[in-house]
Parts: structure tokens; sequence; C-alpha cells
């Protein structure tokens, strides 16, 4: 026990990929071993966050679980990592998505061995940046978890489909999607990691918790023979981007909804459900404390972008005829909602002497974080509707399904269920967190918020629309009969979105338990 | 216990849904009995309230820790005060008779249609009597459990929002009814239109809806509370009402406009009027009541909850700027809806079109601050309305079981098909006569007059001119086109085989009828004004007293004149007669004068939006925000950055890496060694002698080396 509560982390870290070293060794063959295994590992995984979550303290203030070992002496960068209740939060997530997916992967029959394995790391890299507490740690794990992904992609994504390049020049769009995610991504980070160089060298040290205190004190004189406050601000601008191709942010986002719609269907559902995060949680972690001036400066630029993402997202989602691509660019939308509590309390400041803007501000964070909860939720799960429906049909086109209802009346429900999640209806999950963004966002960002109220508007046009040509309408004769007899949603994948529509349901009513913990963390972090 | 009311119906719908989908009786014993049971601990909330002297002031009301906040907490609770007493008993009572009424108007014990399929009305079914002969007759609804599932969902949605204590909970409620509207407005999906109108209600009432999402989160930065009771003290409406906003508005007057938008979604005002009639696509009456009769209630409620806040900055002397818009909203609205329904024809329709027009009396009496009046409005009419959609239903009922029985394939909502209902169906004829005099204020007798009489008065009284005579002529064409639909369907002779076998409707269907019947004629005895002649003081006038206590300042009680009661007598049997003269003898629509093409098209509306809004949303969505932003801008300058970095990798590779990595100094070095290789090889002859003589030029070579260099 005295072991386990000095090692949780750890052990919630590596033992994904122990249990991928444990794959490896397994017949090739031997599927459903493969299949078990891995489940059970990710179940492990869950239920030691969830101990995780019991034995943490909201109230106390700092970092918990903290762990530090030697890694590279040289530079001064240690293995140091914990939690506090924003990266608990995002682990918890990421613990229950991981099960959920690999579960959904279960009809995954080529290479099954190597997807696990692959799923597996993905997990380690994903709760690594969660967890890191070193900006060289933290950025090791932002790169790891980008090569499963893109395997996945291009190995297991979607085998139809072209994309047209220039001169008529054409990829398979798995490809394409792949590489685009890849590069775009790896692109995004340079700056990052040059800003990440700099502050090793500066500091002699990578440490989080002692960045906080010495980059923000330092204002006066030179840096690299520029004035500090240039440095800052084009460090900021490096921060900055890398997060946002990764949240992704209006214009940085046309990787999205390449990537969520070529991906297998349980990449998409990390993507949307957790990946996103790493750059809403590049924010909140690094952003905003790292920054506070630069992003008080600059808050009125990314309000923009969030405003611009929410609804152009909307409007782009609202355009597709392509149902993946619908949910994929919905994602657009949702995440601008966190950006734009994020740019909130970026407004305000750390230092806010207006105890009524400071009320907005913490309520803006609250939303923005439990947006990041909510839309994991709810995206995955409408990811694995669409790839629920895609498998039995081997289509993705809108008009090709209508009136599905009456032959799947189970999987409809359950369609109408999780899409009014991510439409943001009252009584579930997704209105809560839109409500405290929206309410935190107003008094500080008045002209902004009224402006994302088109996209909320919007949001509920292409659910609809969805909702309208999949389920509703005269229904297409090809599904009712013979060979393509769609078929009504299988037990297992009932029971894979059980635990999302209990959350989506709980977190609608009941958000306190989730939020009690958010709201401390905000509240330690400003 | 007011916590409890709306669990039955909730447990009901995931009981339904979860577990009890294919037993159609036990779904409806279900649903029944939850709506018996909430309508029960609403009776005896209401009792109890009844009991309590001063219960503005001794509100019910309980609280919970919701959200935290910071360092303070959202809370949520309930509360019963005088007017969410009065609203929860209208609401407990036709909720009840809606649950009873859809067993029998889904054709509950009938058998299974021999064609009928999920998502599509029911086509009946075929049996076989004991003769031998062969009988068409009603098929129960494929999705009947599925039905009362929603019916569940709805009543939560509606009780919720009555026993809210605070705004949060309301739009709550507020959105899980529209989400039952949409779903009741598109239950048989299979239709496209249906399917259709089901998109435009949701969508619509969003648009108030997200304007209102504003006036809540504006109401909280600026009161940091969302109760009722912390917003409506004194001192936060007095800041509220000095602090100034936007555009002229102070606070309190621009978060009132504000949640007043998402009231004209939801009530079906005009400019976003335009869903509700589409919504009669629903496929019941009953469905149509619901959303017709008992949803858009609820922004009337949401407006009447918020009439502290509304008319925080109004002295008694000039209506502040948002009331103007809400009486003039309510008033255009009453009588732009009256002119449509003048000319429809489809029985549900022409009430769908009252609906709007009756609501936009209870928003104008609103607008002019007489809040008493339009509460009261706001109960008679949710009884009279229920009355006349859940008879017209029944109207549906047996025509369609004429239509069936017949083998004629007409619409049976038609009122041209119609003709001398009311010896075939008695029942539904003498309630149905009933509503239609109480919508049109048939004096005394009717509910509907003393509280149209009463908003008529208020106008009238505090010289608003404009909204009264406007109102005036509202109610006359009112009264006219109730007539109208009534002389169509019930009187003269059958105009099709099918009304002339329709057959009045079990009793699951009319004893609601009846019940509600009692309520359009007894209810408006709780509200007739003190100084009424003979009448007035015979009965205390109970509504006033008891729902104007939920103000901080008791409304006082209007002056008597005579002037509007004689005009809402006149234009109320003025318009009825007039509609009984005019379409006594009319047979066909032709015969109809007032088949204006402006009318039916209902001043084409539709038709504008679907030009200003709709076309133009779907092409910014398609072709600008995806085809031309996302892929030919963003993308395309993605790819020219691809493409700038390959044609850079081009021209590493040809033009350096290939001519002077790989030919100069790879291939070249290659080649020099080579070609000193075979230079060298000739030395390489294998005589020790050469070596030697090489060794000792070496020598040598090195010797004056060093002696130069060195020495």
């Amino acid at each position: 026990m005295e072991f386990l509560n000095s090692h949780l982390l750890t052990l919630i870290l590596f033992f994904p990929v122990l249990a991928a070293l444990v794959l490896l060794f397994l017949p090739g063959e031997a599927v459903k071993l493969i299949r078990w295994t891995a489940l059970i590992a990710s179940l492990v995984s869950l239920g030691l966050s969830i101990f995780l979550w019991r034995q943490f303290d909201p109230a106390a203030a700092g970092f918990q679980f903290e762990e530090t070992y030697t890694w590279y002496a040289a530079i001064n960068s240690t293995f140091h990592i914990g939690v506090d209740g924003l990266s608990l939060t995002m682990v918890l997530l990421t613990a229950i998505l991981t099960p959920i997916a690999i579960l959904a992967s279960f009809n995954i029959s080529e290479r099954v061995k190597a997807y696990m394995m692959l799923f597996l790391f993905l997990e380690t890299g994903m709760l690594g940046v969660f967890l890191a507490l070193d900006l060289l740690i933290f950025f090791v794990f932002w790169e790891v978890g980008l090569v499963p992904m893109y395997f996945l992609i291009n190995q297991w994504g979607s085998e139809k489909g072209e994309r047209t390049l220039w001169k008529g020049i054409k990829v398979q769009a798995r490809n394409y999607a792949s590489l685009k995610f890849m590069i775009y991504t790896m692109a995004g980070s340079l700056g990052l990691l040059l800003a990440i160089q700099m502050l090793g060298v500066l500091f002699q040290t990578f440490d989080l918790l002692v960045l906080y205190q010495r980059w923000t004190s330092l204002s006066d004189g030179t840096l690299l023979g520029l004035p500090v406050a240039t440095v800052k601000a084009v460090a900021f601008w490096a921060f900055v981007i890398a997060f946002a191709v990764k949240v992704p942010v209006w214009p940085f986002h046309t990787w999205l909804p390449d990537a969520h719609t070529e991906a297998p269907t349980a990449g998409s559902m990390i993507l949307a459900g957790v990946l996103l995060k790493l750059g809403a949680y590049g924010f909140l972690r690094l952003v905003l404390p790292l920054y506070p001036a630069e992003a008080q400066r600059f808050a009125g630029a990314l309000a923009f972008l969030a405003v611009m993402a929410i609804i152009f997202g909307a409007f782009a989602s609202y355009g597709q005829k392509d149902f993946k691509r619908l949910v994929a660019y919905s994602s657009v939308n949702h995440m601008g909602f966190v950006l734009l509590g994020i740019a909130a309390a970026a407004k305000v400041g750390v230092a806010g002497t207006d105890a009524a803007l400071n009320l907005s501000r913490n309520i803006a964070l609250n939303g923005a974080v439990l947006q990041m909860f909510n839309h994991g939720l709810s995206a995955a799960g409408m990811f694995f509707l669409v790839g629920v429906l895609y498998e039995r049909t081997h289509t993705r086109n809108l008009d090709d399904y209508g009136g599905l209802f009456p032959l799947v009346p189970v999987y409809g429900g359950i369609l109408i269920f999780t899409s009014m999640a991510s439409l943001g209806l009252p009584g579930l999950n997704g209105f809560v967190s839109e409500f405290l963004v929206v309410r935190g966002s107003w008094p500080i960002l008045t002209v902004y918020t009224a402006l994302a109220m088109l996209g909320l508007l919007f949001t509920g046009a292409y659910i609809l629309k969805g909702i309208k040509q999949v389920l509703h309408g005269p229904l297409n004769e090809h599904w009712a009969h013979g060979e393509h007899r769609l078929a009504e949603i299988k037990a297992r994948e009932i029971i894979v979105m059980v635990p999302l529509m209990v959350l989506i349901l709980v977190l609608g009513i009941w958000p306190g338990w989730l939020l009690e913990v958010i709201n401390k963390a905000m509240l330690m972090l400003f | 216990m007011i916590w409890l009311l709306p669990l039955p119906p909730l447990l009901a719908f995931f009981l339904i849904v979860l577990v009890t989908n294919k037993k159609k009786a036990l779904s409806h014993t279900l649903g029944v009995g939850a709506a018996a049971l909430s309508w029960l601990g609403s009776m005896i909330v209401f009792v109890r309230a009844l009991g309590v002297e001063h219960f503005g002031e001794h509100a019910f009301e309980s609280v919970v820790d919701w959200l935290p906040t910071g360092e303070t907490a959202l809370q949520i609770g309930v509360r019963i005060d005088p007017l969410g007493a009065a609203v929860l008993f209208f609401v407990a009572w036709t909720i009840l008779m809606i649950f009873l009424y859809s067993v029998g108007y889904q054709n509950f014990g009938q058998p299974a249609g021999d064609h009928d399929v999920k998502g599509l009305p029911p086509h009946g079914a075929t049996v076989t009597d004991n003769m031998g002969k062969k009988h068409t007759v009603m098929s129960i609804e494929p999705m009947y459990s599925r039905f009362f599932a929603f019916l569940g969902l709805f009543a939560c949605g509606m009780y919720t929002l009555v026993v809210s204590n605070n705004l949060l909970t309301l739009f709550v409620g507020w959105e899980i009814m529209g989400l039952c509207s949409y779903l009741l407005i598109g239950f048989w999906y299979g239709k496209k239109s249906a399917r259709d109108a089901a998109v435009k209600a949701f969508m619509t009432t969003r648009i108030g809806d997200v304007f209102m999402l504003l006036g809540i989160a504006f109401l909280y930065s600026a009161t940091g509370s969302l109760s009722f009771e912390v917003i409506f003290a004194e001192g936060t409406l007095h800041a509220l009402a000095t602090t100034p906003a936007f555009f002229g508005f102070s606070a309190a007057g621009f978060i009132g406009l504000l949640i007043f938008i998402g009231v004209v979604g939801k009530s079906a005002q005009w400019p976003l009027h335009v869903w509700l009639p589409d919504a009669m696509e629903g496929p019941t009456p009953v469905s149509a009541m619901i959303h017709a009769a008992t949803m858009v209630s609820a922004g009337v409620y949401a407006v009447l909850r918020m009439f502290p806040l509304i008319t925080a900055d109004f002295s008694g002397h000039g209506l502040t700027m948002t009331m103007s818009i809400i009486a003039f909203i309510g008033s255009f609205t009453a009588i732009f809806a009256a002119t449509i329904a003048v000319a429809q024809n489809d029985i549900k329709r022409v009430l769908a079109y009252s609906t709007v027009s009756q609501l936009g009396f209870m928003i104008a009496a609103l607008g002019i601050g007489a809040y008493v009046a339009a509460a009261f409005h706001l109960i008679t009419h949710a009884f009279f309305k229920a009355l006349l959609f859940l008879g017209s239903g029944s109207v549906i009922h047996g025509m369609e079981h004429g239509a069936l029985h017949t083998g004629e394939h007409v619409d049976p909502q038609d009122l041209f098909n119609m003709g001398g209902l009311r010896k075939k169906m008695p029942v539904t004829f003498w309630t149905f006569l009933i509503g239609g005099l109480a919508l049109s204020g048939f004096p005394v007798l009717t509910a509907g007059f003393w509280s149209k009489d009463e908003i008529l008065a208020d106008a009238f009284g505090h010289g608003h001119w404009v909204v009264f005579i406007t109102l005036a002529v509202a109610a006359f064409l009112t009264a006219f086109y109730t007539m109208r639909q009534i002389t169509l369907a019930f009187f003269g002779e059958p105009r099709t085989r099918a009304a002339a076998h329709a057959q009045e409707t079990p009793w699951t269907m009319t004893l609601p009828l009846v019940v509600l019947a009692t309520f359009a004629i007894g209810y408006g005895w709780t509200g007739i004004p003190e100084h009424f002649p003979i009448l007035g003081g015979l009965i205390p006038n109970w509504f006033h007293e008891f729902v104007g206590g939920t103000l901080a300042v008791h409304p006082e009680v209007l002056e008597f004149s005579i002037w509007p009661l004689l005009a809402s007598i006149g234009v109320a049997l003025g318009g009825l007669s007039f509609g009984w003269l005019a379409y006594r003898k009319v047979r066909t629509p032709r015969q109809d004068r007032l088949q204006i093409p402006v009318l039916k098209n209902k001043w084409y509306f539709d038709e504008a939006y679907d030009f200003l809004f709709v076309r133009p949303a779907a092409w910014i969505a398609e072709q600008f925000s995806y085809l031309f932003m996302d892929r030919t801008i963003i993308d395309g300058i993605l790819h020219g950055i691809a493409r700038g970095a390959l044609f850079l990798g081009g021209v590493f590779r040809n033009y350096i890496d290939k001519p002077v990595i790989n030919e100069f100094f790879g291939d070249g070095t290659g080649n020099l060694v080579k070609r000193a290789g075979a230079g060298l090889r000739k030395i390489q002859v294998g005589r020790l002698q050469y070596y030697m003589l090489a060794s000792l030029i070496v020598l040598v070579a090195f010797a004056v080396l060093y002696y130069l260099l060195l020495a």
C-alpha cells in the first residue's frame, strides 16, 4: 500500500507500456487473448486512476503524489510528475476513454497486436503530458503521443477516399491525413521546443514549479540582446501556436477534419476525446501561468480566434455531406468554447483586483475545464456511433442514409441522446460547461460572447441535420432488405456507450462532484 | 415535497424507454400513474398554499448548492409562490388529462395495423366480425409506448419549470420541453413534412433561446445569483434599474429584453411565430396541444416571473423601452395571427394561429403592466385551449373512423370535409362549443370573457389606446374565426361520407373534455372584478388577491369603466354572429370569400425567411465556410507551404545534392581516389629495389624538409 501510494503516478503512467510489452510476447494469431489483455490492462489503469481520484485531496494546495527521479542530469532535467485538480480531471478522462476505445476496437482484425500496442503507447503518451511537471518531459510525451496516432491513421484508417492536391495529383486520403496531422503538429511544436530550450538555458532547470516563479518575475532588462518584453511575447506566441494547432483553434484547424475522418473509429474517439485536450491543457498549464502579462495583452486576439472557431466550426459542420466530417467539425466548434473561457480568464489575469471579475474569471475557467471533459465524452460517443453506422453501411455520405430509425431503434435512441449532449441540451453535461463559459466570459468579453451565440445556434443546426438525414425521413429501402439490411447495434457496442451516456447524464444533473475538484484547482492556479 | 413533483414522469420516461417499451398496457399505466402522482402532489401543495395567509411573503422554498463557483456556489431550488401555485394547478390538471386522453387517441385496445410501420401514422386494420364480414377499423399506434415516454419527459420539463426558484432550472425545464416538442412534432418521422417541421420548431425556438441564455448570463453576472428571491429584492432591482447597459437600456431593461426574445421564440410571437403552425404536423392533437396550449404558456409564465425585473425602471407613467417593445410585439402578434386564422381550413391550424394570437394578448397585457390580467388569461386560456385541441383531436378521430369505415380517402382535418358532426359526436360538440365560446369571450358565462375583458379594461384604464383598439379588433376576429370553425365542423349537413359516418370517441377521450369544459366555464368565476355590475362582490375576486400577492407591491384594483366592458361584449357577440351568418350556408372552399392568398399563405413569412435566412445560411456553411475558407484558402496555404518545401527539396536535391555533393564531392572524391589509386598502382610493381629507392627518396626529402623548416 505504501509503495502504491508513493509510486501511484508512475504506475498509472507506465502500466500501459508494460502491458504493451507483454502483448509483444503473445502469439499474434491469439487475437482474442490480445484484445482482452489490452482491455484489462487499460482497465487496471482506470482502476488506479479512480483510486488516485479517491485519494486526492482537492482542498490541499499545490501538486500531490509528486515523484522526482533523475533523468537527464547533464541539462538539469528531472523526471518530475505530479497532479493537481486540473491534471487529475484530464487523467481521469484519459483513463476512462482508453478502455472504451479499446473495447470499441474489438472489431479490428488486421494486425491486432500492433494495433493494441500502439493504443497502449498512446495512452502513456497522453497521460505523460498531463502528469509532467518538467518542461522537457512534457515535450517528450507531447511528441511521443504523435507517433502511435500517426500509424493508427496511416495503417488502420479508412481505405477508401482520395485527396486531390495540386495539378491533379491524388494521394490516398489516410496517407494525406496522417501526414498532415503529424507534420502540422510537429511544425507547430518547433517554436515550443525552442522556447523551452531558452527557458532551460536561462534558468538551468526545466522544472515547472521553479519556472512558474522565476520566469514570471523576470521583467526588466534584456535577453539575447532583446528587451525581455519582446522575448516574452515571441515565446508566448511560440507556446500558443503549438497548442493552438493541437486544440485546434481556427485557422489552424484544417488537419482535424481530415485526421478525424480518416482515422479508425477508436482513433477518432481518442483524437477528439483526449488529444485535443492536450492543447487546451497546454494553455491552462503553461501559457496562462507562465505568461500572465502576455496572455492579458493578447487576450483579445485569443478571444477572436475562439469565436471564429465557434462560428465557422459550426458553419463548416453544417455544410458537410459526410457524417464523420460533420462530427469532426463539431469539435472545432466545441473546443472554441474552451478557448473562449481561457481567453476570458487571461483578460482578467492573475492579479485582478475586482472581485466580481475574479469570480467571472473562475467561472469561465471552471467552464472551460468542464467543457474539455464533457466534450471528451460526447465527441467520443458521437465518433463511435458514426463508426457503428459506417461499419455496417460502408458509407459516410449523409444522403445515402435516411429513415433508418425503424430499422435500428436502439441505435437511434442512443444517437439522439448523444447528439443532444453534443448540442448542449440542458439536463445533459454539455449545457453546464457551455453555460459556465458564457456566464464567465459575458462580463469580460461581452461582444465576443454575444457573437459566439451565433455558433451556438448553428450547433443546433448541424446536430439536427445529422439526426434528420440519418434517422428521420422516408426510409431508404436499400438498407431494409436482403444483404444490405442494417443490423441493430450489438451488445458490445452498447457496453461501449453505456458508461459515456451515464456520465453525460450524471454530469448534466449533478456536476458538483467533478466541478468541486476543478474549482479548487482553478482557485489555486489563479 | 415540491422537489418530488417532476420526478414521477421522469421515472416513467426512463422505465418505459429502458424496460417496458414492448409492453403497451404497462407503459401507459406507468405514464398515467406517474401523471396522477404528480397531480396529487400538486393538489396537496396547492391546497396547502391556499391555507397560508399572505402566501406571497411566505412562499414554500428549498435550495441546495449546485455548482461551486470560486469561493461561492450557485444555488438551485424549488419555490412555490402564489403565481407558481396557480400555474401548478392548471399544469397538473391539463397534463393528467393529456395522459388519459392519449390512451384513447392512440387507439389502445385496437388491433395492430395491417401495414403499419414505425414512423408513420397508423393506417387501420382489417378485422373479421362474427358474421364473417370484414371491416376496416382504426389500428393502434405502432410506437404507443414511446409516445407515453415522451409525454412523461415533457411533463417532467413542465413541472421543473413551474417549481423552479431560479432562472437556470427554469431554463432547463424550458429546453427539455423544447426537446420533447421536437421529438413529438417529428414523432411520425417517416413523413418528410413532420421531420422538417420538427427541425424548424427546434431551430426557431433556439434563436430565442440563445438570447435568453445571454440574458441569464448577464443577470447572473450583474446580481451574482439566479434565484428569484435574490434578484427581485428591492435593492437589487433598484441597482439594475439604475445601471446603464447598452443602446440606452438600463441593465434591468436589457436583461428583460434578452429574456423576452427567448419568450418570443417559445411562445411563438411574431417574428418567430413560424414554427407553431407547422408544429401541427405532430401526430396528434395531443402533442399539438402539449406544445400549443401548455408549452407555449411557459413563455408567458417566464415573462410573468420576470415581471418585477422588466418593470424595475417603470415609474407608472409612460412605458419603458422594453415594455413598449413587449406591448408592441404582443398586440401586433394578436391581430396578425388572427388575420391568418380566418383563412385556414385545417381544424388544428386554426387553433394554432388562435393560440399565437391569444398569447399575443397576454404578452401585450404584460407589456402595459397588467400583471394579474395576463396571469388570469394565461390560465383560463390554458384550460379552454386545451379543451379545444383535445376536442379537435376527438373530431379528427371521429372523422378517421368514418373515413376507414367508408373507405373514403379524405383529409380528416379539413373543415370542408366535415359538417353536421354535432349529431354524430354530441359530447365533443358541446364541449367544443363551450371551449369555442370561452375563446371568443362569450359574455359572463365563460372564463375567457372575464380574463380577456380584464386585459381590455386595463389597456383602456391606463390609456393605452393603440393596444386597446388592436386587441379589440383581434378579439372580434377571434370570435369570428371560432364561429366559422364551429359552423363548418358541427353545423349543417355532412360534406363527405366520412363525416356522415363519424363516431363519438371512447370515454378516455370524452372524460378529459368534460373536465376541461368545467374549468373553461368555472375558472372565470375566481376572478370577477369587485366593481362589476351586479355580479361584482358576490364572489370575492380571489384570483386578483391571491396571484397579485406574488408581487412585492400588490397591484391596485382597476377602477370600473363601462366602455371596455361594452367593447368586449360587442366584439364577442358581433364576431360570433357574423361568423355564424357568413358560414352557415358555405359548402365548399370556393364559397368562402376569405380564402385570400396572402392570408392563406400566412403573409409569406415562410418564403421570406427561406430566402433571407435559411438559404444564405446553407450557402455560408457549405460554400463559404467549408469549400472556400477551409478547403481553398487555409488548405491552399498549407499545400502552398508543402509545395514550397517540396520545391526547395527538389532544388536541394537537383542543384546541390546531386551535382555538388553527390557528383562533385561524393563521386568526385571517389573518382579522385580511384584515379590516384590507378596512378599509384604503377609504382606497386613488387620489386624490392624500387621500394628501397622510394624509401631513400622519401628519407632524403624529409631530411631536406627538416633542415629547411625546423633547423
